[in-house]
């Protein structure tokens, strides 16, 4: 059992991360705070593409003395292309997470509240 | 033995009414003389095409049209076949006396929105047209269901609540009828099966098992059945009464419910065929609903004060003599339900226009208020005796003819239970109208109002309706052919040798 | 010519790009600018049909990098097909919608909206072309961000249903990430050839299997399937009229697109079938989602949330199609995009117009509209009939291949519920064909609508009311016309372009 946790660490910490966030998302009334588990949730994937990518006693991909005959392996380098993908991840994570914080500065203004049963009640009138 | 080749006509037929249409909805209400008269040339150029087709037919020529593949390895297609013919001619000839009859109504009654109605009108009689036509099943299901759309604004014409509610209840049940068409269609087509008309039918051919022929057959024939009127499927007829009476005349006892019948003759002829539904067993059903049918019916007739109403119930009835004709699976029973196809037609039709008539002129629909009628629109009520004594089945009318081959019909197949039936459902034919003709020129009316005859838009059709279902009977070649296209389906769908034959063999 | 896979989505983000400092220098040319870049799209689009159908499959490696290490994009049949869907109808709705923009949006934001508009379609078409998992995620992205923000600016009502709507779809994209991620670690590849190649070694293990059902769960809340269905009708109901007669008929439907693809180029043969229920999940969901989506709609009284739960249920036909899994039903699905986008356009429009010209969204004050806005009505009612299924017009037709296809799977549940969802749509389209041509006009109407979009002002007596402008009508007409020319010439289209494409 032990094993099992220690071995697959990363994959439950993701699992945590993305019941945390989940958990946030629908859980939670206050608008802000479903931002807060939205982005948590974002940063489980991360977290997995990166793990993913690790190689036990790889270094930085970062190929040097081409020239003078070496052949370099790749199982001695952790896998970039990962990195380079959730590079990308993040950029989308930040632009939703900028568009959603610019609603919810329109949603106070109009409403007063970020209490999303305040809202439905403001709405439903 | 017959030959089919290549023609525009069919598609002109089905075009002609659709181009009326066009017209009166482009004329609108601003020039209501200039938008009525195009029913009228519409109307006649459309028997001038179908009188043309007729003649092809007649010398076992089938004129043909393939317009479009409407899905792959299904064709759209038209054909007027002798059985087409019969559904076509009549709807067709009674359009340009119905045309007439509903300018003198609308007009008559002031009615509301009569571009509307109109058009709606003539895109019936376009769909009944293809009905008529229709090659195979997935092109007769198509005009199934705009005959289904376009006679939708008709019924619910006048708007009322009562409109809008028999509306929903027709769109309910003969939307649902098409459903089951179209399911069928496409199981036919995943069969691998074409579904082109064939006198005799195509399904014993496919060697399918029996569930499957069960099930094809429970879906068509109630698909069919809902225009039909069948009963335990009939209730949205009554209720569609309630459109204006040229619609109920010519939608509800010529143009609908006979797509309906015809749809049946299509699927037991010419789908299924006798052989197959002999072994099926599958006619004994259809046979002891639609008997049933028959005898609930008059008698439900007999108790309708409201003149539409009785008169639905007697439609009812009449309609399933003819699926009982064609349920008998014998030549000469589905020689006499053809034939009672037009002769119902000719004879209901008048009836009904009676009934606009005297609404028109009078504003009176019950049956017990007719006293004295007959002596003050004697034409009229001369029409409406005519076609009593048709319905009834009293030689020499038209419907005596058709009777006496029903009867004889099932008297050969050994079916003396459904003679019985026939004979009983004459007696009460005679009983819910007689009564009526009785009232009208027997007693006095009881106010002193003098009522005349109704315009002569209206009369004029009535009278030679009236006339027709006599001389019909007399001549049952005028002009159409119904006789020679009525026998010519029955032998070739017995697989005897005619001169004309419809479908390939 | 070798350029237009990027062609069609690059110009339309360039032009996002474009427009809103068009609109600083010169408010007027905004929305010229807007369509010239969607044309010059609808343009490609048909050229790169054209040319998939004279010399096969065009590839293009984005920046040069020739794939498994760059990026590529692959147009076939399908993808062409779909792209000119998107880009046709948003041209047309572009046209009609710009009155109501101008009325809908502030004078200096019309330049912001119609980038967010491009940006939707650059993404949406994106989706399409793309041959790599991790850049449709990319994609679906920028589409989805752009619609948020669309939804947001309907008013008050849709400030709450915009952001619910963000937060879902998040979820969704992220799902569909990590479910790419567990594909990606199983064969080492983001190309989406290369992948159906090296998953058949894979096939085995429990990772591949969670990344199939995790890009599903991913699409499938995008696409509003049930039971991820609920973010959609708030969405929909309460985003400005120019927006939701965009989005309702492509958005969705690109999701599904997405899945289609998942289908035809990722997974191998039988995999979805064999392996991982997630056909058959399809199918059982999807026959909900009609059941559900037709029934709900029926007990709506506002017309853009019965049209909502309408898309619900027409997207859940899709997704039957999908889930059937054989050439057929994939044609019946590809074929009902199309049907679907023209008819729910032609319908949101009509509503849409409606709404503009005289203020009303309640169906039950939709009495005399028959009379006053004609052509409008015309335009809803066919595309009503088609709604319901009535040959010939295109709705018929997917339902008609959807049921073959049912048939010869033996699945007796599709063929049922397909042909009861005929009668149900019937039941909630009638409900406004009746109230619209068999009702008198009132003259005065009850209280309509609580939400404060500057529309609602406006509210004219139905009976006087007039017919909207021919900018805003004509493209209803065309989209009409395309219903029935779509369901009559419908053989042409599944020969030429849908059975070479799924086979």
């Amino acid at each position: 059992m032990i094993e099992l946790i220690s071995e697959r660490f990363p994959y439950w910490a993701t699992m945590l991360l993305l019941i945390i966030g989940l958990y946030g998302m629908l859980g939670k009334r206050s608008l802000l705070k479903k931002i807060i588990g939205l982005n948590i949730f974002q940063s489980a994937i991360i977290l997995f593409f990166i793990s993913g990518s690790m190689r036990e006693g790889g270094s930085v991909p970062i190929i040097e003395g081409l020239h003078s005959g070496a052949h370099p392996h790749p199982e001695d380098f952790v896998n970039p292309l990962p990195h380079v993908l959730m590079l990308t991840a993040i950029v989308v994570g930040v632009a939703i997470t900028g568009v959603a914080l610019s609603f919810l500065v329109r949603i106070q203004r109009e409403f007063g509240t970020l209490d999303e049963s305040i809202l439905l009640e403001e709405v439903r009138k | 033995m017959n030959e089919i080749f290549s023609s525009p006509l069919p598609l002109i037929a089905v075009l002609i009414p659709v181009g009326a249409a066009m017209l009166i909805a482009l004329t609108t209400s601003r020039h209501p003389n200039l938008r009525d008269s195009w029913s009228t040339v519409a109307a006649i150029l459309l028997v001038v095409v179908v009188l043309l087709m007729l003649n092809e037919t007649r010398q076992g020529r089938l004129a043909q049209m393939t317009i479009i593949e409407l899905s792959p390895g299904i064709d759209i297609a038209l054909r007027a076949d002798p059985a087409g013919m019969i559904f076509g001619g009549l709807a067709s000839g009674l359009w340009i006396l119905a045309g007439v009859y509903a300018v003198g109504y609308m007009r008559g009654g002031n009615e509301h929105k009569q571009t509307r109605f109109f058009s709606a009108f003539a895109l019936s009689i376009s769909a009944a047209i293809g009905v008529a036509l229709a090659e195979n099943l997935l092109t007769f299901v198509l005009f199934y269901e705009l005959l289904t759309l376009s006679t939708y604004p008709l019924v619910t014409h006048r708007e009322t609540e009562e409109a809008i509610v028999a509306g929903r209840k027709y769109l309910t049940y003969t939307l649902s009828g098409g459903l089951l068409l179209i399911g069928a269609t496409a199981w036919m087509h995943v069969l691998g099966i074409d579904a082109t008309f064939s006198a005799g039918g195509f399904l014993h051919q496919a060697g399918l098992n029996q569930a499957t022929q069960w099930g094809l057959f429970g879906m068509l024939a109630l698909g069919v059945g809902v225009k039909a009127a069948v009963m335990p499927l009939h209730s949205w007829l009554p209720s569609a009464m309630v459109a204006p009476t040229p619609v109920s005349a010519l939608l509800h006892a010529v143009a609908v419910v006979k797509a309906g019948v015809f749809g049946i003759v299509r699927v037991m002829v010419f789908v299924f065929g006798s052989a197959l539904l002999q072994e099926m067993g599958a006619w004994i059903v259809v046979a002891v609903m639609s008997g049933a049918t028959i005898v609930i019916g008059s008698t439900l007739a007999l108790r309708h004060d409201n003149l539409k109403r009785r008169l639905a119930y007697s439609t009812i009835s009449h309609l399933s003599y003819i699926v009982l004709g064609v349920a008998l699976l014998g030549p000469i029973a589905l020689t006499g339900a053809l034939l009672h196809i037009v002769g119902h037609g000719v004879t209901k039709i008048t009836l009904f226009f009676v009934a606009g008539a005297i609404h028109v002129r009078t504003h009176k629909d019950n049956v017990s208020e007719l006293d004295g009628i007959g002596r003050q629109m004697p034409i009229t009520m001369g029409a409406f005796t005519l076609a009593s004594l048709s319905m009834a089945g009293i030689p020499p009318f038209v419907l005596f003819t058709s009777k006496m081959y029903l009867g004889w019909g099932a008297a050969e197949v050994g079916q003396q239970v459904f003679l019985a039936v026939y004979l009983v459902s004459g007696v009460l034919s005679a009983g819910y109208l007689f009564p009526i003709i009785l009232r009208a020129f027997m007693r006095t009316s009881p106010d002193h109002t003098r009522y005349g005859e109704a315009d002569m838009r209206m009369v004029m059709p009535l009278a030679i309706t009236g006339v027709l279902a006599l001389v019909l009977g007399v001549l049952p070649d005028f002009p159409f052919h119904f006789y020679n296209l009525a026998h010519a389906v029955a032998d070739s769908a017995s697989g005897l040798n005619s001169t004309i034959v419809g479908g390939v063999q | 010519m070798d350029q237009l896979p990027v062609i069609i989505p690059m110009t339309l983000l360039i032009f996002s790009l474009l427009t809103p400092l068009l609109g600083q220098v010169w408010g007027g040319s905004v929305f010229a600018a807007t369509l010239c870049g969607v044309f010059i799209s609808t343009i490609a689009s048909f050229l790169a049909l054209d040319r998939v159908l004279t010399h096969g499959t065009l590839y293009y490696d984005l920046g040069g990098w020739a794939p498994p290490v760059g990026i590529e994009y692959v147009v076939d049949e399908v993808a062409a097909y779909v792209c000119v869907v998107i880009t046709t109808v948003s041209f047309l709705v572009l046209i009609s919608t710009r009155r109501w923009v101008l009325k809908e949006s502030a004078d200096r934001s019309t330049g912001i909206f119609y980038s967010l508009v491009l940006l939707l379609l650059g993404g949406l078409t994106g989706i399409v072309v793309t041959g790599d998992l991790f850049n449709l995620f990319v994609f679906l992205e920028i589409s989805s961000l752009s619609a948020y923000a669309l939804v947001f600016i309907g008013g008050r009502n849709a400030m709450l249903a915009g952001f619910r709507y963000l937060i879902i779809g998040s979820i969704g994209g992220a799902f569909y990430l990590l479910g790419v991620g567990f594909i990606y670690f199983a064969t080492g590849t983001l190309n989406m050839e290369e992948a159906r190649l090296l998953l058949p070694d894979a096939e085995a293990t429990r990772a591949v299997q969670a990344g199939a059902v995790l890009i599903f769960a991913g699409l499938g809340l995008k696409m509003g399937l049930v039971p991820m269905h609920f973010w959609l009708p708030d969405a929909y109901q309460h985003a400005p009229s120019s927006v939701n007669s965009l989005i309702s008929p492509i958005m969705t439907k690109v999701a599904a697109y997405a899945m289609l693809r998942m289908f035809l180029s990722v997974f191998p043969h039988g995999y979805l079938t064999d392996i991982v229920p997630v056909a058959d999940a399809l199918v059982i969901l999807g026959l909900i989602g009609i059941a559900f989506g037709s029934i709900a709609a029926a007990s709506q009284t506002d017309i853009r949330r019965m049209l909502a739960y309408s898309s619900i249920s027409q997207l859940a036909l899709i997704a039957v199609g999908i889930g059937l899994a054989t050439p057929l039903a994939f044609v019946a699905a590809l074929l009902h995009i199309v049907n679907h986008a023209a008819m729910k356009s032609t319908l949101f429009l009509a509503a849409a117009s409606i709404r503009l010209q005289v203020g009303l969204q309640k169906v039950h004050n939709f009495a005399g509209l028959g009379r006053s806005m004609p052509v409008t009505m015309a335009a809803f009612t066919l595309a009503a009939i088609s709604m319901v299924g009535i040959p010939p017009t295109a709705g018929f037709f997917s339902k008609w291949y959807m049921i073959q296809a049912g048939l010869n799977q033996g699945d007796w549940a599709v063929v049922v519920v397909v042909l009861l969802s005929s009668l149900l749509t019937a039941v909630y389209l009638f409900k406004v064909l009746e109230q619209a041509y068999l009702r008198p006009a009132k003259s005065n109407i009850v209280h309509d609508s609580h939400d404060d979009t500057p529309s609602s002002a406006i509210r004219t007596e139905v009976a006087r009311a007039k017919e909207s402008q021919i900018d805003v009508w004509a493209p209803l007409i065309i989209l009409a016309v395309a219903i029935v020319a779509i369901g009559v010439f419908n053989v042409v289209i599944i020969d030429n372009i849908l059975r070479p494409g799924v086979s």
